[in-house]
């Protein structure tokens, strides 16, 4: 017998994962010194997320493979990279000041962030399912215990429990789809897996490879709560404290379709005919049950887990084209995406203040002219997201919309198009309680700093992003 | 460059506006008027220096915008958009001017007012495909928060159908848009949104046009609006301020029109000529059913804004002529309308500000009371009707003319609604103005005071102007039309359709863009 083959060791290529687990690990150690204040676990948690960003320029001449080819450095991959330490940056920049106002004073929760940043980064490196896995359990475990930080509400115990419960149980399909993969193919390796389907080694039309196609499909729809198994994401969008939602809808989310195109549209190329279908099929009910699950909501957080639903069902279509525009949309789209959110999300919590988190649509009503600054960037937010020119959620949407007509995906298209009206529709009417109904309450809110900045920051990159995009768009493209 | 400079003006001044403190009422309103009357003036150096015997594109200017996308930042003005440009930013000082009355945010309102008249500016002069959506979604943010904040008591409602009805037949328009992109790029072999390049060199067989008309189709007619699109029209008027009226009758209106002159007849002029029947009919239907709900409203506002459908429908017919007159009455009655119109929703603006309701039964015998006033409305009203002598009777006259050429059928329907507008015009200026002075509350009412004769004036000339001496006007409307004329024409596209690839033309986008800069205007 051969001895088993040790592969090769390239720990520059995991130089971001390595880099942010240390400081995660220093995080939990020097939060035992820090005591009440949490601003330096803030600060190195910062540091961390930019020396990763920096450190996954440490390979060139990509893509390179390694691990035995189970782990990648390519250009989407870093790419993601630099999405996820974008977003979890955001997301701890928000929570600084949120987190003080709710009293969480769990310093944990900075190197949850990072741990769940880990997790993001190997999901959208892995070329094999067994990685894949592991990626997804390192980033749910952290959203589970994130999204029940606030351990003495009901209501986030509540979400995290109802989080955890339909994860694990969607993680059981997506191993039970795998499992049925690596009995057919014989492999995990989804390069190999590619090659045997394409070359006609492995027959595609298997029932029990159909089988763990469609269990995938599954197991990454409860992930990025596609319909029909999106039920979870309202109750927890809302349960979870603010900070957690926009960070959950954000980075996990992008990480997890990371994985998906990588699975169906690198490795399933030759299956396209039937998950193309099937895929097509959740698109579309995933925009129209977000959009009309939308309109009915009249808490601020619900509507944006609606709303975040229907932008699943636009971003699947990215992953259906499954061309390089197809990979360069899904990134632009999810670029957009995290500032669009965090910015809504950094207005929510300005809006709400100790005691009261003012997250129904009345509390909204009269901002327009009693902080126009602020009312002004919600607008902005909720436009780009419902795609209004010139804002980066248009320019998102374009580039999905031509990566999946250049495949001919005209029907397709034209439903996504119709869901873009729709959602207009619920975004106009948060704009209208802003603008054209008389203020309930006395509106006072407390511009804190931090959390403006974030908003401005994200206000400044979806108008650059919608009126330059050009730059971008370059970078995005393979 | 001049035009990018008339064009984002009213932009920058809304941006100046915004650092003014917003107590300062007074000195918000003149701002926004001197720039918005600066904007026109400064727009009608266009006119001057307009090259009458050029159907090309003039004042162009073109810079790469997306440079993977092949978008590009490209302007130009020609015969068909230099009136209608002219036009916008004369009907903008004209509403900021009649918005004095506006005491609620008169910084946003202002502000608002300017951004929408670069948002509309803007589409007239787009010559990309990418930058013509851009803007034609973009006015819509402007106008929706016009009609939404400062409208009357049902304008949440109004407005919200007024932006989804817009927003829903532009998207179509964009998968149409993304759609041609890739075909352009099949064919030709370059990605590029340029819509003078593409117009050019298009290949497109007739099921593909019929395809793409029908997208392009229902964004415009939406926005036109075409009989049976319309019905967002009377809740958008009836609800808007005096001034988000003015504009939305003779700018918003507008782009429909010039949507289909631009877009639908150059492009695909194969299934123009197959879809003329269709047109014919909903705009006939348009014609007469406008003319007849016009005539039984009880609302001043509202019987205005039906009459809108119908003299829009006749706008529709004279551009599906495709001869001579027809497109020359069609621009005209474009500007006509916008002025006419414009003018009579200020008048109702007026009387609803004195008296604070529009309905047709609480006046009467007003001619008494307010003489200069009845004076306004009755030009307006004849005007409307076109009464000869008016810019309404040569427009008219013109797309009869042209019509009669095509369909005697059409023409003869179609003036069937010149008929029915003097009766629901007339009617309804008897009520008002003459008859007896019955309700008390009219009798002390205020004539118009000089800012409301200041505003009306300059479009009491233009009415006898334009229906005098029109030639100023139509002549610049004409290499265009001919130009048009020749490409719809069916003799010139019969033959065997060219198989797609026959013209391998690779071009670099980039390169292309370079060759071109160099004689820009």
């Amino acid at each position: 017998m051969d001895p088993i083959p040790a592969p090769e060791i390239d720990l520059i290529s995991l130089a971001p994962v390595l880099v942010l687990s240390v400081f995660a690990m220093g995080v939990l150690l020097l939060d035992l010194f820090a005591g009440k204040n949490k601003s330096g676990l803030v600060f190195v948690s910062l540091i961390g997320l930019l020396m990763a960003a920096i450190s996954s320029f440490a390979k060139t001449g990509l893509p390179v493979h390694s691990f035995g080819g189970s782990y990648v450095v390519d250009h989407l991959s870093v790419c993601f990279t630099m999405i996820f330490c974008m977003s979890s940056a955001l997301a701890i920049l928000l929570s600084v000041e949120y987190n003080k106002r709710v009293k969480i004073k769990i310093g944990e929760y900075y190197s949850l962030i990072l741990f769940c940043t880990v997790g993001m980064i190997l999901l959208a490196s892995s070329t094999d399912m067994i990685m894949i896995f592991l990626g997804i359990e390192i980033v749910s475990i952290c959203l589970y215990v994130m999204a029940g930080i606030r351990r003495d509400d009901p209501k986030s115990n509540e979400a995290s429990l109802k989080y955890f419960l339909l994860g694990a149980f969607a993680t059981g399909f997506l191993l039970y789809g795998m499992t049925l993969l690596y009995g057919t193919t014989g492999t995990t390796k989804l390069v190999e897996i590619g090659r045997l389907l394409s070359t006609g080694e492995v027959s595609s039309s298997q029932p029990l490879l159909m089988m763990g196609v469609v269990l995938l499909v599954i197991g990454f729809g409860f992930k990025v709560a596609s319909v029909p198994f999106h039920m979870w994401a309202p109750d927890v969008y809302q349960g979870a404290p603010s900070a957690v939602t926009a960070f959950m809808a954000v980075g996990p989310k992008a990480a997890a379709f990371a994985a998906f195109y990588r699975v169906f549209a690198e490795s399933f190329q030759a299956l396209a005919p039937s998950w193309g279908m099937i895929l097509s099929v959740v698109a579309v009910l995933t925009m129209f049950v977000g959009n009309l699950g939308a309109i009915l909501q009249t808490n601020i957080k619900r509507l944006m887990a609606y709303s975040s639903i229907s932008h699943v069902g636009y971003i699947l279509i990215a992953i259906i084209a499954g061309n390089s525009l197809g990979s360069a949309s899904l990134l632009f789209y999810m670029l957009t995406y995290t500032f669009m959110i965090f910015g809504t999300f950094g207005i929510i919590i300005l809006v709400g203040r100790e005691g009261e988190e003012n997250l129904e649509l009345e509390n909204y009503a009269g901002l327009g002219f009693r902080h126009p600054l602020l009312a002004m960037c919600m607008s902005i937010f909720l436009l780009s997201m419902g795609g209004m020119p010139p804002l980066a959620g248009f320019i998102a949407k374009f580039y999905i919309f031509q990566a999946a007509l250049n495949e001919g995906y005209v029907i397709l298209v034209v439903f996504a198009v119709l869901n873009s009206v729709i959602s207009l529709y619920y975004y106009l009417k948060v704009i209208v309680y802003m603008y054209m109904k008389e203020p309930t309450s006395d509106l006072k809110i407390s511009m804190t700093p931090i959390t403006v900045m974030v908003v401005v920051i994200c206000v400044f990159a979806t108008l650059e992003l919608g009126l330059l995009p050009g730059p971008v768009i370059s970078l995005a493209s393979p | 460059m001049f035009l990018t400079f008339l064009t984002f003006l009213p932009m920058a001044g809304a941006l100046v506006l915004a650092f003014i403190p917003k107590e300062k009422v007074e000195t918000i309103r003149q701002t926004a008027l001197a720039i918005a009357v600066a904007d026109f003036l400064l727009s009608l150096h266009l006119y001057a220096d307009f090259d009458l015997s050029s159907s090309g594109m003039q004042f162009q200017q073109d810079v790469i915008w997306i440079q993977d996308w092949g978008v590009s930042y490209h302007i130009g003005i020609d015969g068909i958009s230099l009136l209608l440009y002219i036009m916008t930013t004369f009907l903008t000082a004209i509403s900021i001017l009649a918005s004095w009355n506006i005491t609620k945010h008169v910084k946003e309102y202002m502000m608002a007012m300017l951004a929408l008249s670069t948002g509309m500016l803007g589409v007239f002069i787009s010559l990309d495909f990418f930058l013509f959506y851009v803007f034609w979604e973009f006015q819509l943010v402007p106008m929706y928060f016009i009609i939404g904040v400062w409208g009357g008591p049902r304008r949440i409602y109004a407005t919200v159908k007024f932006f989804l009805y817009t927003a829903f037949g532009s998207l179509l328009m964009l998968v149409a848009i993304i759609w041609i992109y890739f075909h352009f790029h099949q064919t030709v072999g370059v990605f590029t949104t340029d819509l003078m390049l593409i117009t050019e060199q298009i290949n497109l067989n007739l099921t593909e046009q019929k395809w793409l008309f029908m997208a392009f189709f229902l964004a415009f007619a939406i926005k036109v609006p075409m009989f049976p699109f319309h019905t967002w029209l009377p809740d958008a008027h009836v609800e808007a301020p005096t001034a988000g009226s003015v504009i939305l009758a003779g700018v918003l209106l507008k782009m429909g029109t010039y949507g289909f002159l631009r877009f639908n007849l150059p492009l695909f002029p194969f299934a123009s000529n197959e879809f003329f029947p269709l047109i014919a009919v909903l705009s006939v239907i348009g014609i007469i059913y406008g003319a007849l709900v016009a005539m039984v409203q009880t609302d001043l506002k509202k019987l205005i804004a039906y009459s809108s459908v119908s003299h829009l429908g006749f706008v529709m017919l004279g551009i599906f002529t495709f001869n001579h007159y027809g497109l020359q009455g069609a621009l005209l009655q474009n500007i006509n309308h916008g002025i006419t119109t414009g003018a009579l929703f200020l008048l109702v603006g007026m009387i609803y500000e004195r008296r604070h309701t529009r309905l047709i039964s609480e006046f009467g015998g007003l001619a008494k009371v307010i003489p200069k006033f009845t004076v306004c409305f009755m030009i307006m009203t004849l005007s409307s009707i076109g009464l000869p002598g008016t810019n309404g009777f040569v427009g008219e006259f013109l797309i009869l003319l042209g019509l009669f050429q095509v369909s005697f059928i059409y023409a003869m329907l179609a003036t069937t609604g010149v008929i029915f507008a003097a009766c629901y015009m007339l009617w309804m200026f008897q009520r008002v103005m003459f008859l007896e002075l019955k309700n008390p509350k009219n009798e002390d009412m205020e004539d118009m005071t000089p800012r409301e004769m200041t505003i009306m004036a300059p479009l009491i000339i233009l009415v006898f102007w334009i229906g005098f001496y029109p030639k100023p006007f139509t002549e610049t409307f004409d290499a265009s039309i001919e130009h048009l004329i020749t490409r719809v024409d069916p003799a010139n596209f019969q033959g065997p359709p060219v198989e797609h690839g026959a013209a391998p033309k690779v071009l670099e986008f980039a390169k292309l863009k370079g060759d071109e800069s160099g004689n820009l205007n």
